[in-house]
């Protein structure tokens, strides 16, 4: 089927001309009154106009935040974990909108959103809620009078700067564990999805006590830095690129508060010769293992760009892989046949379109796409990119570089030792694929590989209870995880001395 | 460190120098090389002095009289090819400076 676009009639979003920044539960206009327009990348037309704040916008989030911070902090788990719950129903009955506004604003496909993006962004909700609720803090006895008690407090007020690849999912990685440990939040949306994140606001806001969410629209350099400099901030969370990231981490040096960046992925994924022992389901699955490199248009910081294949059964494989390919229906995001929509906006279909030039230019053969992609009516003014294939060797800078786009690097090794050596040639570590029906195999190269999440046997699933983040260049700090409550608190120690007399020193 | 070599690895356009002259009105700045993701591998433009250049960082070279920074590790990966500091349509990424209204940097190589 394929939904209305949200605004025309029958639609099942509602599109008004103008948001403002949601700030201490009321919709707000900016302070200097600009506004910029947000485009669709499905046919580059307006969709809406959403604020182009200043600093000071800024600090009236922080306002709300901190007059919401105490109380919030002081609610009990049981009741914030209800909060939460109810964020997450909120979601649930509203996942058709969420998930159609995120698509159109995004191009990613409404099968994606409905399917994956919106229920992740509800069970993330539910699992800090239950996180939380579960949570305890350590005793220890000292001596026969003495005892240390332990206690994770909030920290107070975060800033959080998302990115536009999951505009709402990502918004509730970073949120659910900031709440649900008793923080307050500002959120920075990325420029080019500032507006799926206030229809996530119209529904969820009157959930959370007013000041609880905040959500400022505008420029990174100046909401962004204005937000992450500030020092009425206790910790500053970013995904996205790893120049932002380091700058960042810098600004959190300045006022001494701690930070965790999920960053960029060259991310490997390594099919060994046994995925061909049977034409069987598990083949099947290891065909879509390697497409799905083409999920989210490859706008996915773990997107498997590198696809490392056993040199024996390489013809055989990538021949069926490329007939997988073919078969990808691209175009109106909003129709629920769709697997790929347009790339975000025009300066990365550009990106990706220059990549696949040097990739050509410096010798790789391209074995399917290699174009921007022809999509008929209303659509053809989108950003659209053809599923590409670019066969080649690692030392390539298609292969070493995050080209963020549905482009595919291949490459062949003869032999496990050399399938680890090419998985981890490369800056990043973030996430990585082993396709075997060899677990002793899967094991070792899950261990050996440098990555901070590697999918066995699968690929592209994020449920919560999985730690996810970076090693090396790829970020610090794990996500969707309970062990993000402890990134979101501060440790208290009561240390209490039941002993009556003095310890005679003085 | 060869300097003849390493001020020719990035050169900018006349629309660039352009760009950078207008902002360095306000205050000299520094560009450092993005290195993909959702930052579109820009080249990034702060005020000098704004991004803490450590010893990982290579100057590449000065455009418009303004300091030019990639990742060691990067320009290695990249096959240290000569970059072409241009502008176009578009938004600044991350926290870049725009290159001027609705404009952004660009490098090819």
């Amino acid at each position: 089927m394929k939904y209305a676009h949200p605004g025309e009639p029958g639609s099942v979003v509602s599109v008004e001309p103008r948001y403002e920044n949601f700030i201490g539960g009321k919709w707000l206009p900016p302070a200097e009154g600009k506004y910029r327009v947000n485009l669709t990348p499905a046919t580059a037309k307006p969709i809406c106009e959403v604020p182009e704040s200043t600093p000071e916008d800024i600090e009236t989030a922080l306002d709300a935040a901190h007059a919401a911070a105490r109380q919030w902090g002081e609610t009990s788990t049981a009741v914030r974990a209800t909060v939460l719950n109810a964020v997450a129903d909120a979601i649930d009955a509203h996942r058709e909108s969420l998930a159609v506004a995120e698509s159109w604003e995004n191009g990613k496909p409404v099968r994606e959103t409905l399917a994956a993006d919106i229920p992740l962004a509800a069970d993330h909700f539910r699992y800090f809620a239950a996180a939380a609720r579960a949570s305890e803090s350590h005793t220890t006895e000292i001596d026969a009078n003495t005892i240390a008690y332990h206690f994770h407090e909030p920290l107070g007020v975060v800033g959080q700067i998302i990115p536009f690849n999951f505009p709402l999912l990502m918004a509730a990685w970073k949120l659910a564990p900031a709440l649900a440990a008793g923080n307050c939040s500002v959120i920075k949306p990325a420029s080019p999805t500032p507006w799926s994140i206030l229809k996530l606001a119209e529904v969820i806001g009157d959930i959370l006590p007013p000041g609880v969410l905040n959500i400022v629209n505008g420029p990174g350099g100046e909401i962004g830095k204005a937000l992450a400099t500030n020092p009425r901030i206790a910790k500053v969370a970013f995904t996205g690129e790893t120049v932002t990231g380091r700058l960042i981490m810098q600004y959190a040096a300045q006022n001494i508060i701690p930070v965790t960046l999920e960053l960029g992925g060259k991310s490997p994924n390594i099919f060994f010769s046994d995925v061909m022992a049977a034409d069987d389901d598990f083949l099947d699955k290891a065909i879509e293992g390697l497409v799905l490199y083409a999920f989210n248009k490859g706008e996915v910081c773990t997107c498997p760009s590198r696809a490392l294949i056993a040199e024996d059964i390489y013809d055989e494989f990538i021949t069926r892989c490329l007939e997988r390919i073919s078969r990808i229906k691209q175009g109106n995001p909003l129709d629920t046949e769709t697997m790929m929509g347009p790339q975000v906006s025009a300066q990365q279909l550009a990106k990706v379109s220059s990549y696949v030039d040097i990739g050509r230019d410096e010798g790789a053969v391209v074995l399917t796409g290699g174009h921007k992609a022809h999509v008929d009516g209303e659509y053809s003014g989108g950003y659209y990119y053809e599923p590409t294939v670019l066969k080649g060797d690692n030392k390539m800078r298609v292969f070493q570089e995050e080209i963020f786009g549905p482009v595919l690097a291949v490459t062949t090794f003869k032999d496990e030792a050399e399938a680890l050596a090419i998985a981890n040639d490369t800056l990043y570590g973030l996430g990585a694929g082993v396709w075997t029906r060899d677990g002793s195999r899967a094991y070792r190269m899950g261990r050996a590989i440098q990555a901070g999440r590697v999918w066995i046997n699968c690929y592209h699933q994020y449920p919560a209870g999985a730690a996810f983040g970076g090693y090396k260049v790829s970020g610090i700090g794990r996500e969707t995880h309970q062990m993000m409550l402890e990134h979101y608190s501060q440790t208290k120690n009561l240390l209490v001395s039941y002993d009556p007399k003095a310890m005679g020193l003085f | 460190m060869r300097t003849e070599e390493t001020a020719r690895r990035v050169v900018a356009t006349p629309a660039a120098r352009a760009a950078i002259e207008r902002l360095c009105r306000r205050g000299q700045v520094m560009f450092v090389q993005s290195g993909g993701c959702c930052g579109g591998s820009a080249p990034m433009c702060f005020r000098l002095g704004e991004f803490a250049v450590g010893a990982g960082d290579l100057l590449l070279g000065h455009v418009g009289g303004c300091p030019f920074y990639i990742d060691a590790a990067l320009y290695l990966a990249w096959r240290e090819p000569q970059l072409l500091l241009d502008v176009e349509p578009g938004s600044a990424e991350g926290f870049s400076l725009p290159a001027a209204d609705g404009q952004h940097f660009v490098v090819r190589s």
